[in-house]
């Protein structure tokens, strides 16, 4: 027997990496395979299996690779991995070192996308309910776009011919590549904290999925969610639906469109405000025609027609009661009169100026009390004596 | 009735179709709806000039140093 080297399990499992490691395929590999056992470690390192219906491959993701992933990883998902095979040689074990993980058929952003739209949906960003209404007549729109390309002029162009008292600010900011969506969500809760605007349209022109990306980002959906002024998104061509999308307050097809929902036709206004006019003038016109008309009918009647007659007969009917008025009155007066006549010569006879006048008199003191007996007369008292025509004082000299 | 302060072009707008629906109806009293026909072509008159004249007004914001709005010319191209 030949003498054997023996060796060591770390010499063993080095070995089989030295050969595996020189290997050409093994040092590039591409398997297509089921995700299964996926696991996420606090580390950010990625540890799974890939499957098919006969074998298992384990697989590690390191956590610089891993974080580029752009689709959750779920078991049971059909993936193509990249990478190298090797042993770990502490374990003894061979696995693929996957450095990108893609979803096989449809592309990984797709999956991204629909996994996004499924979990916003479920947090309620689409609900009808949370749309806000758009300013009829806005008075500031805040473009948050990039500044440079043809979406924001065509955008600036419609509103202008549409509706120019609409006071346009554009808000510049990144709409592809890293950060993009970061810019546009700051953009939007920026419009809001100082109230820039009473409505923001968000978009970009046309471009590759990739390039629409930012506005699948979920923080730009719950900014726009969170925006208390109305959203309008303006994202690419017709056929492009994105996250921010079903988020806005109202979805446009293309920028342009959104300049057209975004504001009235000052045309069509001056048209509304022509036939606004006409309706005016004609329900005055014609309920001044009707009060015209009235006042024809009224001014035939005879009153109007011939004042004076009407105050001539009135004069007479006055003339005639006045007359009876103070024909009256002098009847009263004379038999007012008579009567008093009667009362006077009833009262003359009564008089005691009739009795003076027949020689007698009446005698009072000082105080005026009648004298009417000696008692209580003092000689040397003065008296007055009441005659027929006048009165004189004396002395009483004796009682 | 009529407010006196100045209104807004949407507020314009609105009381204008209010008027023009009142006058339509034509229960109000005439005395009335002399004033409300005299409000509304005012209302016309001043919406129709807005929209006549309106020239478009286009800026750039950005945050300033304090990070509040800073308004600037826009040139198209950035």
């Amino acid at each position: 027997m030949r003498e054997q080297t023996i060796l060591s399990p770390t010499q063993v499992s080095q070995y089989i990496k030295n050969v595996m490691d020189r290997d050409r395929l093994l040092s590039a590999v591409m398997v297509r395979g089921e995700l299964s056992n996926y696991k996420m470690y606090p580390s950010g390192h990625h540890y799974f299996s890939l499957k098919d219906s006969e074998g298992t491959l384990r697989c590690v993701m390191f956590r610089g690779d891993a974080s580029g992933i752009r689709f959750r990883p779920e078991n049971g998902m059909r993936v193509i991995a990249t990478g190298r095979v090797t042993v770990f040689p502490r374990d003894g074990q061979y696995q693929l070192y996957c450095n990108h993980l893609t979803v096989d058929g449809i592309g990984d952003l797709h999956v991204a996308f629909e996994q996004c739209k499924e979990r916003l949906m479920k947090e309620g960003l689409f609900d009808p309910s949370s749309k806000k209404m758009l300013p009829v007549f806005p008075r500031k729109i805040a473009l948050i776009t990039s500044p440079a390309g043809a979406a924001v002029r065509d955008m600036i162009r419609i509103l202008g011919d549409r509706y120019p008292m609409a006071h346009v600010c554009v808000l510049p900011v990144h709409v592809q590549g890293d950060g993009a969506a970061e810019e546009i969500a700051a953009a939007i809760g920026w419009a809001n904290y100082y109230q820039v605007a009473d409505l923001i349209i968000a978009g970009r022109g046309g471009g590759s999925m990739e390039d629409l990306w930012a506005f699948n980002e979920e923080s730009v959906a719950h900014a726009i969610f969170q925006s208390d002024i109305p959203v309008i998104s303006a994202v690419g061509h017709e056929p492009d639906v994105t996250i921010a999308d079903l988020v806005a307050d109202l979805r446009a097809s293309t920028p342009s469109n959104a300049a057209e929902l975004a504001v009235p036709d000052s045309k069509e206004l001056i048209g509304w405000l022509m036939g606004a006019k006409n309706v005016m003038e004609r329900s005055m016109t014609q309920r001044l025609d009707g009060h015209r008309r009235d006042i024809n009918r009224l001014s035939n009647a005879r009153v109007m027609s011939n004042p004076q007659r009407y105050f001539r007969d009135k004069r007479m009917l006055l003339d005639y009661q006045s007359n009876k008025l103070s024909q009256g009155l002098d009847m009263n007066l004379r038999k007012e009169r008579e009567r008093f006549a009667g009362i006077a010569a009833k009262l003359d006879a009564l008089s005691p100026l009739k009795v003076l006048g027949r020689g007698y008199s009446i005698a009072r003191n000082q105080e005026g009390d009648v004298i009417s007996s000696k008692e209580n007369i003092t000689i040397g008292e003065k008296l007055t004596l009441r005659l027929s025509d006048g009165s004189i004082n004396c002395r009483v000299e004796s009682l | 009735m009529a407010p006196k302060k100045k209104l807004t072009f949407e507020q314009s707008m609105a009381r204008l179709e209010e008027i023009v629906a009142l006058l339509e109806r034509g229960e109000a009293p005439l005395e009335q709806s002399l004033t409300l026909f005299e409000e509304g072509a005012g209302l016309l008159g001043s919406c129709s000039t807005l929209l006549d004249q309106a020239e478009q007004k286009v800026t750039l914001l950005r945050a300033g140093a304090d990070g509040a709005p800073v308004e600037e010319a826009f040139e198209g191209d950035v």
